[in-house]
């Protein structure tokens, strides 16, 4: 990933900033210019909770390249209590117990390196929920 | 009153047993348990480094504070595995929690030391004015060269602490610094594992310089070793700390509650940090904490601890370091360890 996408990304990678419409209260993750619901163009800024349950999953086998080392892992879709849903990697976890509607944590991780010598890119993966 | 407003740890899920590694090296595994006093250690994911365990214990450190990340004014990551050479941990933290731009940033180091060192600037900040809270971070993911013995100790996990004046779970009533230039264990640009002067690294390294700043705190303190209700030590494995502890006078029940090398390894910058959050877990208020840190090279800082009243409303509010250390725990063999670990050659 290039360092300016990085970056432009942070709030949400780093900080899962999303957006609520000011009018019809629909959130956006990422967040949107326009509301595709009402059209209404003004926003607040909230931070997504850091819990979320596991709505589906698959586990990848066969991965792109640079995820060649952590093969097999599982990628899935939690949904937030607030009815948002998002998709990323299912980590520190056994393959075989992984559950829909298990409880999951959202934890701050390294998602690409970029061999030895690229900008480190980091967001959120999901955790099985242990404490 | 300038001490600690909110702390948290965090440590990898995954461990790794000392007869797994003295198997592969054709080592006697219940000598190295005995002469190290360690049985396991953690061992970090290949996605888990010094910045995301630093993220995961700040974010705890906050959950305790109660306070506005926008509040604070410096971020300080003391480790000696900062992710890059050339880029600052601190400001990926900082970001993170969302204390920027207005915040000041720099990473330390100081082999085990860096984490104490930040917390020591963060005080000094902080009862100056300069800042209303500094955010301190020990933590690292080290390496221990393939058969050394440092393969058996060299562990992963942060502690994060929260400085400020106001609402404060532990005021830092005095500290102290003893400092030479003794070169017991090092790193050269480029070199991938660090080097040590094997026994050197003991009795004219760690327990000269760590009885040198418990010698000083105590009578800057003006306080004996049966003042203190718990005292931490770098725990570079468990043996030392609990022999430093036995010359200075402390009983094993002071140095238990922090005692967590047996099980955790050396966390290096996080190993004394980590130790003073799982101490300030079961204190009560009106207790008195010493922590020496110990950083090869070398040098020591002493704090001294008194615990309030806000300890027994903020412990709960984050997950504590016992269970971090003690549940939800993944051993690993050998081979696994050395692929996350990046010990294992590939072609480019």
């Amino acid at each position: 990933m290039f360092p300016s996408r990085i970056w432009r990304e942070m709030p949400q990678r780093y900080r899962l900033e999303a957006s609520t419409c000011k009018k019809c209260g629909k959130i956006f993750y990422p967040p949107r210019l326009i509301c595709d619901k009402c059209g209404y163009r003004k926003f607040e800024k909230i931070n997504l909770p850091e819990e979320g349950k596991l709505k589906t999953f698959t586990v990848i086998r066969t991965p792109a390249s640079q995820f060649s080392d952590e093969a097999p892992y599982a990628i899935g879709i939690i949904r937030f209590s607030n009815g948002l849903q998002m998709m990323g990697q299912i980590v520190d976890c056994d393959l075989e117990k992984l559950k829909i509607g298990q409880a999951m944590r959202l934890e701050f991780r390294r998602v690409q390196t970029h061999d030895t010598h690229g900008v480190l890119s980091y967001a959120h993966k999901f955790v099985p929920k242990w404490y | 009153m300038v001490g600690i407003v909110g702390y948290g740890a965090q440590i990898p899920r995954h461990r790794i047993k000392v007869e797994e590694i003295a198997k592969v090296w054709g080592a006697d595994a219940p000598s190295y348990k005995k002469g190290l006093m360690l049985s396991e250690k953690s061992v970090p994911t290949p996605d888990v480094d010094t910045i995301t365990l630093s993220v995961a214990a700040a974010r705890n450190a906050l959950k305790r504070a109660l306070i506005n990340p926008k509040d604070i004014g410096a971020v300080y990551v003391g480790s000696e595995s900062h992710p890059y050479a050339v880029k600052p941990s601190g400001t990926t933290v900082a970001e993170a929690i969302g204390c920027v731009p207005d915040c000041h940033c720099a990473d330390f180091e100081f082999a085990c030391k860096a984490g104490s060192e930040a917390m020591f600037v963060g005080l000094g900040l902080v009862k100056s004015g300069f800042c209303k809270y500094v955010l301190a971070i020990g933590g690292d993911t080290s390496q221990g060269a393939p058969g050394d013995a440092l393969e058996y100790s060299a562990a992963a996990g942060a502690a994060a602490f929260i400085m400020g004046k106001k609402d404060v779970i532990a005021e830092c009533t005095h500290t102290y610094s003893f400092m030479t230039d003794t070169p017991d264990f090092w790193r050269r640009e480029h070199e991938f594992y660090p080097q040590h002067a094997g026994r050197f690294t003991g009795e004219p390294a760690y327990f000269r310089t760590v009885k040198g700043a418990a010698a000083g705190i105590l009578k800057k303190a003006g306080m004996t070793p049966k003042d203190f209700d718990y005292v931490i030590f770098h725990q570079p494995n468990g043996k030392f700390p609990q022999r430093v502890g036995k010359m200075l006078g402390f009983t094993k029940k002071q140095i238990e509650p922090g005692w967590l090398a047996p099980r955790l390894g050396n966390t290096y910058s996080g190993a004394s940090p980590i130790g003073l959050t799982s101490t300030l877990d079961i204190s009560k208020p009106g207790d008195k904490i010493l922590m020496i840190s110990y950083g090869s090279g070398a040098g020591s800082d002493a704090f001294v601890w008194k615990v309030t009243d806000r300890i027994k409303e903020a412990r709960d509010l984050a997950v504590r370091t016992s269970t971090l250390l003690d549940k939800n725990i993944t051993y690993v063999d050998y081979g696994t360890y050395a692929k996350y670990r990046h010990k294992i050659l590939k072609n480019k």
